[in-house]
């Protein structure tokens, strides 16, 4: 049976541009959330997110790179630099047996809504030849393959706000069945613009609260909606003796992967939670350990239905244990990265794990009594953990999970 | 002035220093593919008032000066 493991990360999200600055703020608390600075907010309800911050594009790679790519590929890219660095996999393998799997949940709207703004106000002439290779979601896949001289598969996911986790899920298929020796995963997300606010706004997904500092305040009674952020995470998933034969730093190994869809509703969860539990039990195959020692990165994402409904999910797959498990979510300092959430959560997990360290849930003031599990309230915890599970949902009713565990 | 406006553009669009681009100089030479000159099209329409569309036979920066001031001189 093949084995896979984590031998490189990378990201870009609005607690820091790099994974040692990621970890130093998310242990610390830190909240990566304030006032829209991209576009003017004063005739919007919604007004702050999570934005990267201090983001030279330009420096990281290059003019001719940015000039052709929307800024989603533009954090894809520079996430993957920072992963692809710390794997040191270019040149130890075939390039067919190297893969990429990564999506976005929304994928070029700058682009789609510069070049819309060109076709009405100059005519179909002025739209640019670079438009759709910018905007199309599977762009940034495409910009990872030709920069790392991936021939193996190369695939775009998209299962909205899971879709980080579900590229990470499907890569680690991908491996462990034999198609590939090594796989460029994650998701990348760049939406923070009128259209995209306006939009999840007006579908009643948005908290309308102004204040950064309890806008987004996972399970928490007062919570209102999730806050828009943006970002990328990358890891470079490998099989493990094609990782040890090579001396590869390995830094977790993924236990499992569950993959479901509600089937229910666009936009609402079911609330009975079933198939969440399904992909979060199907994600952890081996049922004896310890509860207390297992970190659950929830999708939390500070809606009134899904911190809910992640609860009841957490109850269903784990029963009486569910109270052991040490849960957060992180989205409380980052906010929602949308298509990149999920990778840059499996980071988190892994940075848990390496650390033995619980982030905590940020913004946390007023309990709901509903929702009586442990989702580690305002300060990390240090604690042994051996697994972590990273769990998302997505508008769709998408479904993933994967847990990691040290090696 | 075109040309001089030509160069002024390839140098910002490609990071490249204006004095390393000479007439001869190719476009594959700067990384430039047919996708970046339609769009260099547009700018140049924009710049000088014309109408042009760019051929695979206009690859030397020289070539591409001498199409668009001959679209200039009308």
């Amino acid at each position: 049976m093949r084995r896979v493991v984590i031998t490189g990360m990378g990201t870009v999200n609005p607690l820091g541009n790099s994974v040692a600055e990621f970890r130093d703020a998310m242990f610390a608390g830190k909240n990566g959330i304030g006032i829209i600075t991209k576009f003017d907010v004063s005739e919007s309800r919604y007004k702050v997110a999570g934005e990267v911050k201090n983001f030279d594009a330009a420096a990281v790679l290059g003019k001719m790179t940015v000039r052709k790519t929307d800024p989603f590929t533009q954090f894809a890219l520079a996430a993957a630099k920072e992963a692809l660095e710390q794997s040191g996999i270019v040149g130890t393998i075939e390039s067919d047996r190297l893969g990429v799997c990564f999506g976005s949940g929304i994928g070029g709207m700058e682009t789609l809504c510069t070049d819309h703004q060109n076709l009405l106000e100059k005519g179909p002439r002025k739209v640019s030849p670079h438009f759709v290779p910018k905007m199309i979601y599977n762009i940034a896949a495409g910009n990872l393959a030709i920069e790392y001289k991936a021939n193996g598969p190369c695939i775009a996911v998209s299962t909205a706000c899971a879709t980080g986790t579900t590229a990470v899920g499907e890569s680690y298929r991908t491996i462990l069945h034999g198609y590939a020796d090594a796989m460029i995963a994650g998701g990348s997300e760049a939406a923070i613009n009128p259209l995209t606010v306006a939009g999840f706004g007006n579908c009643q997904a948005l908290s309308d609260n102004p204040d950064p500092e309890s806008a987004c305040k996972p399970f928490d009674k007062n919570r209102n909606g999730f806050i828009m952020a943006e970002g990328a995470g990358v890891l470079v998933l490998e099989e493990y003796e094609h990782a040890r034969a090579r001396g590869a730093n390995i830094l977790a190994e993924i236990v499992g992967y569950g993959s479901t869809c509600d089937a229910h509703h666009v936009t609402a969860p079911d609330p009975e939670a079933k198939y969440v539990a399904k992909a979060i039990s199907d994600a952890v195959p081996d049922k004896s350990i310890d509860p207390s020692k297992i970190y659950v990165n929830a999708h939390g994402t500070s809606t009134p239905l899904n911190d809910k409904t992640e609860t009841t999910a957490l109850k269903a797959a784990f029963g009486e244990d569910a109270k052991k498990l040490h849960i957060s979510s992180t989205k409380s300092m980052t906010g929602h990265m949308l298509g990149a959430t999920g990778a840059v959560e499996c980071i988190a997990c892994i940075l848990a794990l390496q650390s033995n360290t619980v982030p905590p849930t940020i913004h946390y003031s007023e309990p709901d009594p509903e929702l009586d599990l442990d989702y580690t309230p305002n300060k990390a915890v240090q604690t042994e953990l051996d697994l972590a599970i990273c769990s998302n949902l997505g508008f769709g009713g998408h479904n993933a999970a994967v847990a990691f565990r040290k090696v | 002035m075109v040309k001089e406006k030509i160069i002024a553009m390839l140098a910002d669009a490609t990071d490249t220093d204006a004095s390393e681009i000479t007439l001869d100089t190719q476009f594959s030479d700067l990384g430039i593919d047919s996708l970046d000159m339609t769009e260099m099209a547009m700018d140049l329409e924009d710049e000088f008032s014309i109408e042009f569309t760019p051929s695979p036979e206009i690859n030397t920066v020289g070539k591409l000066v001498e199409a668009v001031e001959k679209l200039v001189e009308g």
